[in-house]
This record gives structure tokens, sequence and C-alpha cells, in this order.
């Protein structure tokens, strides 16, 4: 054991008063008393044990906190959780229903569009929004929109194909 | 691919003459069949009806099979070192250095000390007891001179970055802010971070490989001569997963460490030793890693000191670096490189000079040889290479993707380049005028060199033959157009591993190694291993890796672990076949009453003759007439120490660039790799590793950088946002050909590796594509649009 520091001291410094917030995540409503300095990131991953949204870099540089609020994609580290009281979180722990695979997620695999997977959860959910834009048409359109998604094992070709898969079953399904 | 001829398998007693001669017809493994989304992938292997052994033999080997943890990957529940919640978390955030060199002389730690939440605040001052001799830090791969780096050990600073706190309290967010309120007094030493500054201290670690001729004089002498240097920057490895380690306390001293890492055995005996433990009383788990690149081969100190966190709280500790942390743990050095080629006039070499001066810290010698690659690759009758290290106040240099050979031959491959400009030669025709059929260096042949049909294959998939040589000549509208090509090579290194594999009577089989899967697609190439060697259905394989208390492994690096670990899984499942012969054989009329171990293989489900299929007794039946619920066998394969070849990967590399002739915009439109690797385990997973080191090429070429102010020692862009890498729009379109090359001498299954040959040569590539799109030659990566406006 180390020497206590922590003895005979009284803090002087209180932390931040904490605040309710409800959440839907995956459909589920979600109750958290969290300080308003939590991103959302540090509420999914601490505090609600979601830990496939990841931090890459908790500065909005990588993409790999991406998720969906209100059905739009946004980095989890760049906002407050307190901020999104009310709102409709979907991570990538709630794109599968029922056990089947959402289309993204299926073609990511058969398409080896990740390698190390870190960075996989982002850009599946990036992907999903990017999709519910209906602005990326062409391959190219698709690099441009899906670059704020880094992804360091490189497999951007395969995540380009991926994605224009799930485009057709997805088109083909609605 | 799989059809080698003679004994393509000999130490696992399966040769492929025995079973061509034989009658044996084992059909299709049921459910076990990979199923391919385009039937065009569809190996060539699973369709030769008129060889069913060879395609029963190898239904999953060679296939383009789909990751195996896959569905964790793409659903979030694969966790990561920083993933694993427990009760009683403690939160945990470093304080850096901001000074490159000097000693602590106070450090205030009241204000931290007075947040609400904090539990403690660690410093060299009142840390707990760690080992203090330089044995004790030294891991499996740390450099054999120098002292390792000890953090939090005591009041030096050897760079700016070091860990010189560690706050713990309750919840993250307040421990970074209790972090933000340590104070340092500093006494600040003089320091140096500019290699530039350092290169005439350089010297020699290692002894140079011996020269060959005199390659000054011959160099003199030369018809058409080439001399220049060339510059690698320091480049970080920027995996995505944050260094991170959850230390869980277990109580009674006893810690389960969740680590970040390449080598999860390779931590826990760090750990051991730094904190005085017994082997029992601590274990690494490592499932999933975030990528590394060789930035976890190494121990990182975030394991070090959420261990020593966890000892003074004894309760369960996290410690995630942040993104800019992890630009104070090892990095590429930089490095300068000099060539010097001579050639006669008709394009053969005479001289080869290359000598390179790389970065290491104050403290240890990290030497990873950027010369000597010629050798490999090119006949000349004289040759020097020479290797030194410069000393820095920086962290100790490190192992990245292809250490040695990404800025070596980078440098190698420009040079040829521009020896074939000045001998007006094409750059494919000068490196088969120089080809060599064996290593110069070591006067040795080659266990399989298939380099020239790499030339070959790459060439004509790239369309090489239309390329126009001038430079400046060829333009797409606004742009001009530029065609390189360069040559990669890398080493086919093997190391003992171990597998225990546990066969349950339904048919099912574990098969468990303590090697980690970063991303490499080790886990699906052991159940494809598995299946093949067992005879059973991919879906009844599960893998287990990355736990320090599983069967030996060495730290996944430098490309072995597909051959190694492939090869302990094979050894071991040789093992199962043989108790399962046995159990077969005591059934009564046994089919294999009289059959000998070597006659006979695990296919379909059931022990069977080579000679005769009929003769066969299912796994199932062996068993349950034995009265065996399991069968667990654990083997250590090593293999043979032999000098008698070179073991290397090859690759041709041709890229197109995209030059904006006003902007000086550069982008990289299409890259060819063709690259030969022995046998190719699973080519789906092998093309992302291939096309993942081109996307490294296309970073080191064009993107990376990492940026010191020398007046402060201070790293500039330590984030991923001014540190460039590569993104979606940067890479376009890649392909990647596998050329077929058998090798019946390196080891059984004929496997060498692929981790690192797909970024070797790329950044030459580049850079001699961007010469002959602009006529301008950069020699300092990256080449970024300012350095073609320069004037020099």
């Amino acid at each position: 054991m180390t020497q206590a520091n922590t003895v005979g001291r009284a803090p002087t410094s209180p932390a931040p008063t904490k605040i309710l917030v409800a959440l839907d995540v995956n459909g589920r409503q979600r109750q958290l008393t969290v300080a308003p300095w939590t991103t959302l990131l540090d509420a999914l991953r601490d505090h609600l044990d979601l830990t496939g949204t990841k931090k890459g870099c908790d500065h909005g540089q990588c993409g790999a906190c991406t998720v969906l609020v209100d059905g739009r994609r946004i980095n989890s580290c760049l906002t407050l959780a307190v901020m999104k009281d009310g709102a409709k979180i979907t991570t990538v722990e709630g794109l599968a229903t029922e056990g089947a695979l959402h289309p993204l997620q299926q073609a990511f695999i058969d398409h080896d569009a990740f390698q190390c997977g870190y960075c996989t959860p982002g850009q599946i959910c990036s992907a999903a929004g990017l999709i519910a834009e209906g602005k990326a048409k062409s391959a190219d359109e698709i690099r441009e929109l899906m670059s704020g998604n880094i992804c360091r094992c490189g497999a951007y070709p395969n995540i380009v194909a991926a994605i224009q898969q799930a485009m057709g079953t997805m088109a083909g399904r609605s | 691919m799989v059809c080698h001829d003679g004994n393509w398998a000999p130490g696992l007693g399966i040769s492929r003459r025995e079973v061509l001669t034989g009658t044996v017809a084992l059909g299709a493994i049921g459910s076990g069949r990979p199923s391919y989304a385009d039937e065009t992938q569809r190996p060539a292997t699973a369709l030769r009806q008129d060889n069913q052994v060879s395609k029963s033999m190898t239904l999953y080997i060679g296939t383009p099979t789909s990751r195996v943890d896959g569905r964790a990957k793409v659903t979030g529940e694969a966790k990561y070192a920083g993933e694993f919640n427990t009760s009683g978390l403690a939160y945990s955030s470093v304080v850096e250095s901001t000074i490159p060199k000097g000693r602590i002389v106070r450090i205030d730690t009241s204000d931290a000390l007075r947040v609400e939440g904090v539990l403690d605040v660690l410093t060299h001052e009142n840390r707990p007891r760690m080992a203090g001799t330089d044995q004790a830090w030294k891991d499996d791969v740390a450099p054999e001179e120098g002292s390792p780096f000890r953090p939090l050990y005591d009041d030096k600073i050897m760079f700016s970055g070091q860990p010189i706190a560690l706050v713990l309290a309750e919840e993250w967010e307040i421990a970074r802010y209790a972090a933000s309120l340590v104070r340092v007094e500093y006494e600040k030493q003089a320091f140096v971070t500019d290699l530039y500054q350092q290169r005439d201290q350089a010297f020699v670690v290692k002894k140079p490989d011996k020269p060959h001729g005199d390659a000054g004089r011959a160099f003199a002498a030369a018809a058409v001569r080439h001399e220049a240097e060339y510059f690698i920057p320091t480049e970080h490895h920027n995996p995505m997963e944050l260094f991170a380690s959850t230390a869980v306390w277990d109580g009674d001293d006893k810690l389960t460490v969740y680590d970040k890492t390449q080598g999860v055995q390779n931590v826990q005996r760090y750990l051991c030793s730094v904190f005085n433990k017994k082997s029992d009383d601590l274990r690494v788990i490592s499932p999933y890693v975030g990528g590394a690149f060789g930035a976890g081969l190494r121990p990182q100190y975030e394991a070090v000191l959420a261990v020593l966190g966890a000892l003074a709280l004894e309760r369960s500790v996290r410690l995630v670096l942040t993104r800019r942390q992890m630009y104070g743990l090892g990095h590429r050095p930089a490095t300068i490189e000099r060539l010097a080629l001579g050639a006669k006039a008709d394009g053969t070499l005479d001289a080869v000079t290359h000598e390179a001066i790389a970065v290491t810290s104050q403290f240890e010698d990290f030497s990873r040889n950027d010369t000597g690659w010629a050798a490999l690759l090119y006949k000349s009758a004289n040759a020097k290479y020479v290797h030194r290290l410069a000393r820095l106040d920086v962290p100790t240099s490190c192992d990245m993707r292809a250490p040695g050979a990404a800025p070596g031959v980078y440098a190698l491959e420009s040079a040829m380049d521009e020896l074939a400009v000045a001998l007006k030669i094409d750059p494919v025709e000068l490196r088969l005028r120089c080809y060599s059929d064996r290593d110069q260096n070591e006067g040795v042949p080659y266990t399989s060199k298939q380099l020239r049909e790499c030339y070959r294959q790459g060439a004509v998939a790239f369309g090489w033959d239309k390329r126009s040589a001038e430079p400046r000549s060829m333009r797409d509208g606004s742009e001009l157009v530029g065609w390189g090509m360069a040559t990669g090579v890398w080493e086919a290194l093997q190391m003992p591993a171990a597998a225990r594999i546990v066969l349950t009577a339904n048919g099912h089989a574990e098969v468990s190694c303590a090697a980690s899967d970063i991303g490499t697609g080790t886990y699906t190439i052991l159940a494809q291993v598995a299946a093949d060697m067992l005879g059973l259905p991919i879906e009844n394989i599960s893998i287990k890796l990355g736990d320090s208390s599983l069967p030996q492994a060495p730290v996944e690096g430098g490309s072995w672990m597909a051959a190694s670990a492939s090869h302990a899984v094979a050894t071991t499942a040789q093992e199962v076949r043989g108790e399962l012969l046995a159990l077969a054989k005591a059934m009564k009329g046994s089919p294999l009453a009289d059959a000998k171990f070597e006659d006979t293989m695990l296919a379909d489900g059931k022990v069977v003759s080579k000679q005769d299929a009929s003769r066969a007794v299912s796994i199932t039946d062996a068993m349950r007439h034995g009265a065996v619920d399991r069968i667990e066998k654990e083997k250590t394969n090593s293999f043979p120490d032999d000098s008698s070849h070179a073991r290397n990967t090859h690759s041709a590399v041709f890229a197109e660039v995209k030059v904006d002739e006003q902007l000086g915009v550069i982008r990289v439109t299409r890259v060819v790799s063709a690259t030969a690797a022995g046998r190719i385990l699973n080519t789906k997973t092998a093309h992302s590793q291939i096309m993942g080191g081109v996307v490294w090429g296309i970073g080191m070429a064009l993107h990376e950088e990492t940026v010191f102010d020398h007046r402060f020692g201070r790293i500039m862009n330590a984030n991923i946002a001014e540190y460039h890498v590569p993104v979606n729009a940067d890479v376009q379109d890649i392909k990647v050909v596998f050329v077929d090359e058998p090798d019946t001498i390196i080891n059984p299954l004929g496997i060498k590796g692929l981790g690192e040959i797909g970024i070797v040569g790329v950044a030459a590539a580049i850079a001699n594509a961007v010469y002959h799109a602009t006529g301008k030659r950069v020699r300092d990566l990256p080449i970024t649009l300012d350095k073609l406006q320069r004037s020099t």
C-alpha cells in the first residue's frame, strides 16, 4: 500500500451536481444521473455498459463514437449527455432486430469491411446515417461522406463496397 | 496453391503423392462447406472435382472465409481492454511532463486531492514498490542495450509527454479534471529532438553486414551513377483503440489485467517481474485488440500504471490514455537514408551503398536494420550496408509495420527509379536485369521467390505497357498523370508456439493459444486450419486467444503469427488424430485395425484411411466406444533452425497518381499490389491485410508526419486530426493479386505471413509516380503539395 494521501483530508472542491437524464436507447427507456460534463459517449460506455460505441480520440476527429440521435449521425464524444434529454439514441447494439443482423452489419461481414473492428460500430452507424440522408449515390460520394470515420486498418474500399451492398438490400426492402 | 509437388506436408505425415495415388473419396463435409457470396470467388481448389482428396483436406485452408469473429465485431459485442466493466471500478488519468528533459523539483498534488471523488494521486514520491533493476523491466522484445523506461519511477524527465502522476478517482471525468490541477516545478536541461543536429554523433549498434567487394571504388568507376539522400519523418501508429488497461483486483493481491497488447504473455511476464508477483497471481487478457501495428509489441505504461493504481487502492482500476498521450509511446524513428548506386551501361548493378541513420532515445538502443534489403533483391558484386542510430530526447522508437523495410525499401526503390531514369531503362526492366535468385548477404537460395511473376502479373493487371516513359507526358484534363512502381520485400519468420485442442464427443473442438488477434484474422485462419486438420466443419470449432494462461505464443508481430500458430494447431491436431486412431483400432472389427498412423487422416468427421475411404470410423463412434468424453492435447511446435535458405515474401507495387498541375494536390487513383507470400490461408482476410498495408503506404507517401517544435522538444500535432492518416476519400482503386507461390521447404503448410509485406514498396511506388507525373523528385516524406512547389 502507498502512503495514504487520502487520510485526513476533506474535499474542498466539490464534484458537479448530477442531473437526471432520460434517454431512449435502442428502444429502451433509460434514466441516468450524470454530471453535466459527462459526454453522451461516456454515458453510454461507463453508465449504461453499452461499450459497442467506441472512443478513439474524444475530440470528434476519428468518428469511432458515431451514434444515431433522432436518426442523425453524430460524434457522441462531442455531445454532453444532458443535452440529449428525451432524445432517441441508436447505437450499434440496437441495429440488429430479433437476432437478425442489420443489412449493413451483414454487408460489413460479407465484404470484410474491417480488421481490428474498433472503428466498425462507428462506421456502421455512420453508414446508416448516410443512407438515411440519401445524398450519397456514387462510390465517390460515399467515400467523401464517410471520411469522418477513420479506419486505421485501411478497409476503406471494402467499407464502400459494403455500404453499396446494404444500400441495394435496403432499397429492395422499402 | 494446394497442389504442390512433392512432400508438401512432411511434418504432418501427409504427402501429396501418397494421397493422390490413393482412392480416397470423401465428399463435402455437410454444413461445414464455406459459402461464397460471389461464385467467382470460389477457389479453384473447391472446384477440382478430379481431386477429391486435396479438396477435402483443404476445404477451408485457402478459401475466402468470412471472419469467425465478424459477428462480435459488427454488433458491438467484442470487448476491448478498456471495456471490461466491473463493480467498484476506479478511474484514472495521467499527468504528463511538459518538458523533454530535466528533473521534477516539486510536484504539488494538493489541489487535485481536494477534488471530491479523488481517491489518490500517485507520483514517484508515493507510489507502491516497483522493481529497481533494468533486467526486471526488460520485456521479451526489449532492445538488448539500455535501460527500459519506468513510469513514475523517479524524478527524472526523459521526454516530453512522459507520465509523471496518476490521478485515481471514482469517475473518469473527475480524474481528468483533477489531473489538470497537479502543479509541477521542473529543473530543465538542454535537450535535442532534431535528428539533423545529431547525425554526426550517430553510432553503429549491431555489427554491419559484411561488405562485398569495394562499393566506393566500384561506384566511382561506374558508367552510370545515382547518389541521393532520402528522409522518413517520425511516424506514429495511431491504432483506433486508445491504449487502455483495466486492472481487476481479484483480492489477495491477485489481479486480472485486461490490456491492449500484441502479446499477453509478454505483458504478464513483465508485470510479474516489475511488481514481483508469482505468475499465478497476475493474468493478462486481451481477446480483441483495436489495432496496434507494432505499438503493442512491448508492454506500454498504461498497464504498469493501472496495476500500480490497483495495488495502491486495493481496488480495480482502469486507465485509458488520451490520443495525445499515445504520442508519448513508441514511434517509427525518423531516418536519414543515403543511397549510392553504380551501374554498368547495360543496366546491371555494380555498386550498392545503403547507409541509414535512425532515431533512438537517450536510454535504449532500438535498432532495426533499414539497409541490406538490396542484397535480397539485386545482384551486385560490390555492396556496403551500414545502419546507425542517433540519440534524441524522445521516447524509445519501436517497431511499426514493416520496421526497417518500410523506410529502407522506400529509399532503395526510389533510388532504383532514379537510376532507371538515368539509364533510360524501364523501371521494371531494370529490376529484372538486376534480379537475384540468391540472398546476396548470406549467399543462399530462397525457399521460394516468385518476384518475377509479381512484376509480370502486377504489370499486366496495371496496364504498365501503356506507360509513356517521359515525365509529364501523361494527362487527364487539368491533372498530370504519373505511373510508378517499386518492389516490396519482407521476412517470412516463424516462432515456436503451442496450442491446446479439446475435442468433445459431440464433434466440437475448442482450440486455444495465447496469441493475439490484432485484426489480422488469427481467429479465422486458426479455425480454418483446425477444421481441416480435425476433419470437422468450421462451425464446430471455437477459438480462444489473448489470455496469458493459454498455451505459449509469441507476440503478434513480424508477420510470423500465421505460420507459427497454424503449425501449433496442426501439430496438436496430429496428436488428437493419434488418440482417435487408437480408440478406433480398439473397436471390435475395426476397419482401421491394421492402419498405420501415417496412412490415416481426419476428414468429414471421421478417422479415415488415406488408401481406402471406405475404411473409416466416425470420431463420435470412436470416442463413444472408448467411453471417452473429451480428448485434450497440447503440443508445442518448433521449426528447425535451418540457415540453408532465405525466407522472404515479395511484392511488386504499381501506383497511379493524378496531380493538379496548378495546386499540386496529389491523389492516388490506382494501386496494384502483386504479392507472393507462400500459401495464402484465407484469400478474403489476406486481401484485406495487403489492402490495409497499401493504405498505410499511401499515408506514408503523402500524409504521415509527426511534427516537432524543436525549440520545446514537443510534438505539435499529437492528435488524429493534425497527424494525417488516410481517410476514405484518399483511397480509391486498390487491386491485390496473389501470385501462386508453392513452398515445400519453409514449413509443412507452406505459409509465409502477410502482416508487413503490404506496406513495403508502396511509398516508393507513389513517390516514383509523383516524379513521373511532375518531373519533380521529392526525397523527404511525406510528399505534400508545398514540396512540389519549392524550387530545389
